[in-house]
């Protein structure tokens, strides 16, 4: 069945546009619990209290505060905050155009799937174009009243858009030590290297699966059911002692492995 | 440890737990039958200008579950954890039994895939971590680290962490082990299942036209600091005129912080990577 769009705008590319329709890519697929209260095994809902009293507050009571110190909060009201944001546009603008290595993978957020929105043509031309040149465009827009960075790219023959973080959101690995203790020498390296080059291979990710939420779907489902289904505890893992040995022993339980496989 | 009843976890997304300076998880990373332990940190920070919600006199309010019948506020002894298999009928999971559902191995990032870290498409990439070494296994940290930078390779693995599985990538950057959770194939939707049109012929001259406007405005090089937060920035900016202005001030007695005290996720990082953590 087909989706619905969530959104629909108008890629920029200079004076050029393209018109689309933005589509989640995402479907979350976690086994999902409610929170009951155990006398009654109802369903149970939230609201804001006074932490004193335990005195709810109804929601058109609440006021917004940024706290500037702490027990110091400057209150902004609705009209305020409206203010702040930004104007509403269709427009998705594209203003340059990187490489796919240029961004690291802690930028990205969520992608969203690109469909044409009257005009076909332009719309594949230009998933072609971005393949061809192995580029990503780097947008911006307002979508929902918030302001969006992403990169525009071509997914095989369609056009996909990821959202970035900002540099604020992410941490850099450039601002952290690095643990302390001796570096490792060159045997070490070589057994590390070789045993990594063993499972050295080619991106799938239908070879990932997600075990544990079948367990936990059938577990329910047999709890439902009315059985006792049976469980066992989970034990930790212990330390490695010499590395070494434990690097040549793995190289050589690989090596098995995958003779036997082949 | 066995727990008797289910308390809903009440960090219940996996965006990091910043009020404090333990990790948001402890495991071991394994390859082959090396076993680095190592600690989870967030690597995103997350709202930098809340908003708090207070009362009608500016007191800082608190979320909190309620009975719907009773009225009552909640505490964590009193919910469960359900599962609606028919409607208004759960079926109660304890954290108890969630963890046993995991077996064995699941506690490990098992690293049994090495693939070029530029294959993976950005659409899987979800949330951002980093590791850090444990007990004392810097070295073998370092080994692989070390090792998967001069390959240019990244690890792949699925873990089980908080009640939920992951496929998780780890690669290093500048020494440093980061892990970076990602959506599993099943969870991706497809261009058909979502209804998009099929691709068919298009103008060679319609492609040469974009073809060069990619050329055209092409750069060498994205600067990543220029990705700002506008809104953040009008938000504060706004803030501070008020309070220069000493317009819609409200000042509370605060008697002590709820929930802890907030201490800065770069400081709980550095001290964890450069061994100075309390013991175990």
């Amino acid at each position: 069945m087909a989706a619905r769009a969530i959104w629909k705008g108008d890629l920029k590319l200079n004076s050029t546009k393209v018109p689309v329709k933005l589509y989640a890519a995402v479907q979350d697929r976690t086994v999902r619990f409610h929170i009951l209260e155990e006398k009654s095994k109802t369903r149970v809902k939230q609201h804001m209290i006074e932490p004193d009293s335990g005195k709810e507050i109804p929601s058109d009571e609440i006021r917004k505060g940024f706290e500037v110190k702490p027990g110091t909060f400057v209150i902004l009201d609705e009209e305020e905050l409206q203010k702040l944001e930004p104007e509403a546009s269709r427009e998705i603008e594209v203003t340059q155009f990187v490489l796919p290595t240029e961004i690291p993978p802690e930028y990205f957020d969520r992608p969203y799937y690109l469909g044409p929105d009257g005009d076909a043509g332009a719309y594949f031309a230009l998933a072609e174009a971005l393949q061809k040149k192995d580029r990503e465009g780097v947008a911006h827009w307002v979508m929902r009243k918030q302001p969006y960075a992403g990169v525009l790219r071509a997914e095989d023959d369609h056009l996909m858009l990821v959202t970035l973080r900002n540099a604020e959101e992410v941490l850099s690995a450039k601002d952290l030590p690095r643990p302390p203790g001796r570096a490792p020498d060159k045997k070490e390296l070589a057994m590390a290297t070789q045993l990594v080059e063993l499972l050295k291979g080619e991106f799938d990710p239908k070879e990932f699966k997600d075990e544990y939420r079948e367990r936990v779907m059938e577990f329910v489902e047999k709890k439902a059911k009315g059985h006792k289904p049976r469980l066992h505890l989970v034990k930790a893992k212990k330390e490695t002692t010499s590395l070494d040995k434990v690097l040549s022993k793995s190289i050589d339980a690989l090596k098995k492995k995958q003779k036997k496989a082949a | 440890m066995a727990r008797k009843k289910a308390t809903p976890k009440k960090t219940s997304d996996a965006s990091g737990d910043q009020r404090s300076a333990r990790p948001f998880w402890s495991g071991t990373l394994t390859f082959g039958l090396v076993s680095v332990p190592v600690d989870l940190y967030p690597g995103n920070r997350t709202n930098r200008a809340p908003l708090r919600m207070l009362s009608p006199e500016g007191g800082p309010l608190a979320r909190r579950y309620y009975s719907e019948k009773s009225g009552d506020n909640l505490q964590d002894d009193d919910m469960v954890r359900g599962f609606e298999f028919e409607k208004d009928r759960y079926v109660i999971v304890t954290d108890d039994e969630l963890e046993r559902l995991a077996p064995e191995q699941s506690r490990d990032i098992d690293l049994r895939r090495f693939v070029p870290l530029e294959d993976i498409p950005p659409l899987y990439f979800d949330r951002s971590y980093f590791l850090a070494p444990s007990q004392g296994s810097e070295k073998a940290y370092r080994l692989l680290a070390q090792t998967m930078a001069k390959q240019k390779l990244a690890g792949l693995a699925t873990f089980v962490m908080r009640g939920k599985e992951y496929l998780v990538t780890i690669f290093p950057e500048d020494g440093i082990l980061r892990a970076e959770t990602m959506r599993f194939a099943d969870e991706i939707r497809s261009p058909k299942e979502i209804g998009l049109p099929e691709k068919k012929k298009v103008a060679v001259a319609t492609v040469k036209k974009f073809e060069r406007l990619i050329e055209k405005h092409s750069a060498s090089h994205l600067s990543l600091k220029d990705l700002k937060d506008e809104q953040t920035e009008k938000l504060l900016k706004l803030v501070e005129k008020k309070r220069k202005q000493h317009k819609d001030i409200v000042e509370v007695e605060v008697a002590e912080r709820e929930e802890g005290k907030v201490v800065d996720l770069m400081e709980a990082l550095k001290k964890s990577l450069s061994g100075k953590r309390r013991a175990a």
